[in-house]
């Protein structure tokens, strides 16, 4: 029981940083369907500080610096997104895409690159992290509680906090509803926007480096992040994007993705002899039956995906 | 004089150029900064592919086999430019891709049927997928592009569920088509002799061509094709005009879908691969599919070439120097392509306005050099 608690709020915390990543861009106007390279990225980030922070130091300090490693990966990366879509107006689903494989092929070139450079015969694309990953977690009595649960519950307040109670927020969000207005009261919505994007990559990044080190010390980056970032998006739109209710989505799809994962711990459940393969397809097929009963009455941005263009109105 | 750079064929045919180049130039700096040494060699084996073999028969056999390999691909990107069409971004490609895989794997190898019934079933499968996300876009607002991810993994595990009851006994590989189901491996009809003998060409490479033809027609010069692309345009619009909206959602997706699932079938039914059962990634055709649909300008014929090309730099990606690099230099080549694809509508927006620019010069000369003219003539 305490293993599917620790799963399922580990797994929550993936989805409700990245959720909220995606919840910033979109309140801004840009969709950001890049969130699952991202996350690759941020990965990357996180990981290779964790592979060449000196062993040794205070845990502190490598939670600090693969966090910022990973940040910051995911924040330089979403400007791709940011240059392509908000200066050059190009179309934000071939841009998000294109990021998504762009993520996992340049994040297993590089690993691998790095692997075979340390090692000749090493050709694989995995990263080990079994010492550093240590000072994430914390147990207590028998449940490893792991320091991104505290990240997620802050990064949750910073969110509603900022979107709801300071100016840039609620700017922020005007320039995804109506930015030609957003514009007429002298809000530059090019910056608002770049804004949006970036803060979505750090929020994504986090949720990368987040999500290799949920369960297992080491990652395979051929494998990518399996689709958690469009799970986030779900978690977002099953949130009508608001903070507070994205959290909750979070936590019921974070419960059926950990039950995928420790569902033979339990003597009922194994016994009903469902194939893992049923378990593995529980959130996806979660969350289309809740879009589909969700999406009609959709609170979405208005103006999300349609690039600004100063001229129209 | 028609100025031969106006015409959207060219323009696009040009845009899709500038995208190769950078998209190899931009992977050879990437390359540069990961191992400088044999950076140039190895986008250079890309490039070449089935050129890197020193002898003329392996060469035309691997020719074949890029082939083999372009025909699914094709479909998959045909899948996409249709829906695209109708405003819908079909990502669920690869899912329906899958579907297809597992419904003609499994019909051959557990029913025993003909090649011609397994590839109906595969069309069938994919149909019925994309039917799903048809549904759901049009009478829930389901946006195609979550829903169509969410059928990804679904379809990936269903598969690889069904599957593992025709799988061989120790290997996680399916049951191989040419050993145990020869009769639904699609016939070749003499084709494999242009190819030294690879045994895995088939008809089923001429009849992608066809489909893609089919496909421009439909599209082009029937009723069905104008009302899609109407819907596309103006979905109220088209409402207004008497076009049943909805339902043209839905049959555009079950299209797209079957699209999807034919490739499949195209590759799976000649034996050339086996589906790993264990597998924990959606079949990678079905993204690569989007870049040569983008690539290909969004245009059928255009599909044809871009598939070529794309699955292309994906064999080439196997003579890489491998202690230097992995082979995802063709992913990455391929990916940052697809980005560049999001420039399109600003290259030839470029185009277009220096066009103009040098145009207007132009008239502005010949109204001075007239003017001129005419100033002379009172001496």
């Amino acid at each position: 029981m305490t293993l599917l608690l620790q799963y399922t709020l580990i797994f929550s915390s993936v989805l409700l940083l990245v959720a909220l990543g995606g919840c910033f861009a979109e309140h801004s106007g840009v969709i950001n369907l890049g969130l699952e390279g991202i996350m690759v990225i941020g990965a990357l980030g996180g990981a290779l500080v964790m592979r060449y922070l000196p062993a040794g130091l205070p845990a502190i300090v490598v939670v600090f610096a693969t966090m910022g490693g990973a940040l910051l990966l995911g924040m330089i990366y979403s400007s791709l997104l940011g240059v392509a879509c908000i200066n050059f107006k190009a179309d934000q689903t071939i841009v998000g895409t294109a990021l998504n494989m762009l993520g996992t092929a340049g994040a297993t070139l590089l690993v691998k690159a790095i692997n075979t450079a340390a090692n000749p015969d090493d050709v694989s694309s995995v990263i080990q992290y079994i010492e550093p990953k240590k000072a994430f977690l914390v147990n207590i009595g028998g449940f490893e509680f792991n320091w991104f649960m505290l990240v997620a519950i802050v990064a949750l307040v910073i969110a509603y906090v900022v979107l709801y109670k300071t100016k840039f927020g609620l700017r922020l969000m005007a320039c995804g509803e109506h930015p030609q207005a957003a514009d007429s009261v002298g809000i530059n919505v090019y910056r608002m926007r770049w804004a949006g994007v970036l803060i979505s990559g750090v929020y994504g990044g986090l949720g990368g480096i987040c999500y290799i080190l949920a369960g297992v010390s080491e990652w395979k980056f051929e494998n990518g992040v399996a689709g958690f970032g469009f799970l986030a998006l779900a978690v977002m739109i099953f949130g009508q994007w608001k903070p507070t209710r994205i959290a909750l989505a979070a936590l019921l799809f974070g419960l059926f993705r950990a039950l995928s994962n420790v569902y033979s711990g339990f003597p009922f459940l194994y016994n009903l002899n469902i194939p893992s393969n049923v378990y593995n397809m529980m959130p996806y097929i979660v969350s289309l039956i809740v879009l589909a009963f969700t999406s009609k009455n959709s609170r979405a941005p208005k103006a999300e995906g349609i690039p600004y263009d100063k001229g129209q109105r | 004089m028609k100025n031969i750079l106006k015409k959207p064929a060219v323009q696009s045919l040009i845009a899709s150029l500038i995208c190769i180049i950078l998209g190899l130039l931009i992977g050879y700096i990437v390359l540069l900064f990961i191992n400088p040494d044999g950076a140039g060699e190895a986008i250079l084996a890309v490039v070449k592919n089935f050129f890197n073999s020193s002898r003329a028969n392996l060469r035309l056999k691997n020719f074949g086999n890029t082939l083999v390999k372009t025909a699914p691909l094709l479909m998959c990107s045909l899948s996409i430019l249709f829906a695209y069409k109708v405003g819908l971004f079909n990502i669920g490609a690869a899912g329906q891709y899958m579907a297809g895989i597992c419904g003609s794997l499994y019909a051959a190898l557990a029913w025993g049927w003909g090649w011609l019934p397994c590839m109906l079933f595969a069309i069938v499968c994919g149909a019925v997928l994309g039917a799903i996300v048809g549904l759901l876009k049009a009478y829930c607002n389901v946006n195609e592009v979550i829903s169509g991810i969410m059928l990804n993994w679904i379809s990936l595990y269903t598969g690889n569920m069904i599957l593992t009851k025709v799988k061989e006994g120790t290997s996680p590989y399916t049951l191989s088509v040419s050993g145990h189901a020869s009769k639904a491996l699609i016939p070749s009809l003499g084709m494999e002799n242009l190819f030294a003998n690879n045994k895995y060409v088939s008809i089923a490479i001429p009849i992608t061509v066809v489909v893609a033809i089919v496909i421009m027609i439909v599209l082009n010069k029937t009723k069905f094709g104008y009302e899609l692309k109407a819907t596309g345009n103006n979905k109220n619009a088209a409402k207004y005009a008497g076009m049943a909206e909805n339902r043209n959602i839905v049959l555009t997706l079950i299209i797209a879908g079957g699209l999807a699932g034919f490739g499949a079938a195209t590759l799976y039914l000649t034996g050339f691969e086996q589906w790993q059962v264990t597998a924990t990634a959606v079949p990678a055709m079905g993204f690569n599919g989007i870049a040569a649909a983008f690539l290909g300008g969004l245009h059928p014929i255009g599909a044809i070439f871009s598939s070529y090309f794309i699955q292309h730099i994906t064999n080439g990606g196997a003579y890489v120097d491998l202690t230097k690099y992995s082979s995802q230099i063709s992913d990455l080549i391929s990916s940052i392509i697809i980005y560049l694809c999001g420039f399109v509508l600003f290259i030839k927006y470029a185009m277009n306005k220096t066009i103009a620019k040098r145009e207007e010069k132009q008239a502005q000369k010949e109204k001075l050099a007239s003017e001129a003219g005419k100033g002379g003539d009172g001496k």
